[in-house]
């Protein structure tokens, strides 16, 4: 399953590629949504770690625009639905993610980003 | 407690491509359940396991992302979530890699369950290639080649309260590992459980800040 979760927290690691290698770009993709347990404990605590703007661009490529350019100051159950729905509901099942650096395609199959890279690629 | 997961949905023909949970792995659960509390009282926000065991961590509160080179492995992870009705997400990636630069200081269970049988570097380097049933196994040399690349990846994904659970075995050398994990990168180690299987002598070490 790549989530819009995983998906803020993937960066390309080819060889030589350490800046603008992050977030990777969604290509071709199919999406499923799939029921998730609200949890606002762990919305609320997750925030911190979530760059923000990758999540909203990765959103919108997704076709959801529910998500404010900013997180707000208020964490209400509204807006922490909306967060839930974005980080943990979508699901992309196939297509791939390119870095926007390198150009690197990470392939999706069945739900499974494939992030291996061939031995000349390693860094 | 954490219960140990279902694997009913596995069969025999998943077993010639995946490494059949075996000692290593129960002996990972075991430790892990006898944690039981003091992880829930941790409140992980992120737990990264590398290395199929069969996934037991993940719940509404706690973003559960596993890694495996191999792809038979990941979609049995897979199927072991939907099974146990647990979310996970299993990437096809080698240790860490892709989430180094994101998860700095940021993972609070981190589990590792490498390959550690001795074996002939040519048949670790092969087997990391075509990354089948050999890659869960193969540990070149001394047994260390993969965890040795996993070690210096450590203090650098451990969250403040974060620890990692590793299995070894008694040829690695296990209070080797824990001086240079202290000395290295000041991470203290516990050996939390060890017991003997057949002719392997298996550990659980437990690291931490
Ligand atoms: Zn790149």
């Amino acid at each position: 399953m790549v989530r819009l979760i995983t998906h803020n927290l993937l960066a390309c690691h080819a060889k030589g590629c350490t800046s603008n290698n992050f977030p990777l770009q969604f290509k071709d993709i199919q999406i499923e949504l799939r029921e998730a347990e609200f949890n606002p404990d762990f919305l609320r605590g997750f925030i911190p770690r979530i760059e923000w703007g990758a999540l909203t661009d990765a959103a919108r490529q997704l076709g959801d625009t529910s998500l404010p350019s900013e997180p707000p100051d208020m964490l209400d159950d509204d807006f922490l639905q909306k967060l839930h729905h974005v980080l943990l509901e979508i699901h992309v099942e196939e297509g791939a993610m390119v870095c926007p650096n390198c150009g690197h395609v990470y392939p999706i199959s069945n739900g499974i980003p494939n992030m291996l890279l061939a031995e000349h690629e390693i860094g | 407690m954490i219960p140990t997961p279902d694997l009913t949905h596995l069969n025999r023909g998943d077993y010639l491509h995946v490494y059949e949970p075996a000692e290593d792995t129960f002996i990972l659960l075991d430790a892990l359940e006898q944690d039981a509390e003091e992880l829930r009282a941790l409140a992980p926000l992120i737990s990264l396991e590398i290395g199929f065991i069969g996934q037991i961590l993940g719940s509404s509160g706690t973003l559960c992302i596993t890694t495996d080179i191999n792809p038979h492995a990941c979609r049995c992870t897979q199927r072991t979530g939907i099974k146990n009705k647990i979310p996970i997400d299993p990437i096809l990636a080698s240790l860490s890699t892709p989430f180094y630069r994101r998860l700095q200081h940021a993972v609070d269970i981190l589990t590792f369950n490498p390959p550690y049988v001795p074996t002939v570097f040519d048949e670790m380097e092969a087997a990391q290639v075509t990354a089948g049933i050999t890659g869960s196994w193969a540990g070149g040399t001394d047994g260390m080649d993969i965890t040795n690349v996993f070690l210096k990846q450590v203090e650098h994904l451990l969250s403040p309260t974060g620890r990692l659970y590793l299995v070894a075995v008694k040829e690695n050398d296990v209070p080797g590992i824990c001086e240079r994990m202290r000395q290295e990168y000041g991470l203290q180690s516990t050996v939390v459980l060890h017991r003997r299987a057949g002719r392997e002598h298996l550990f659980v070490v437990r690291f931490c800040r």
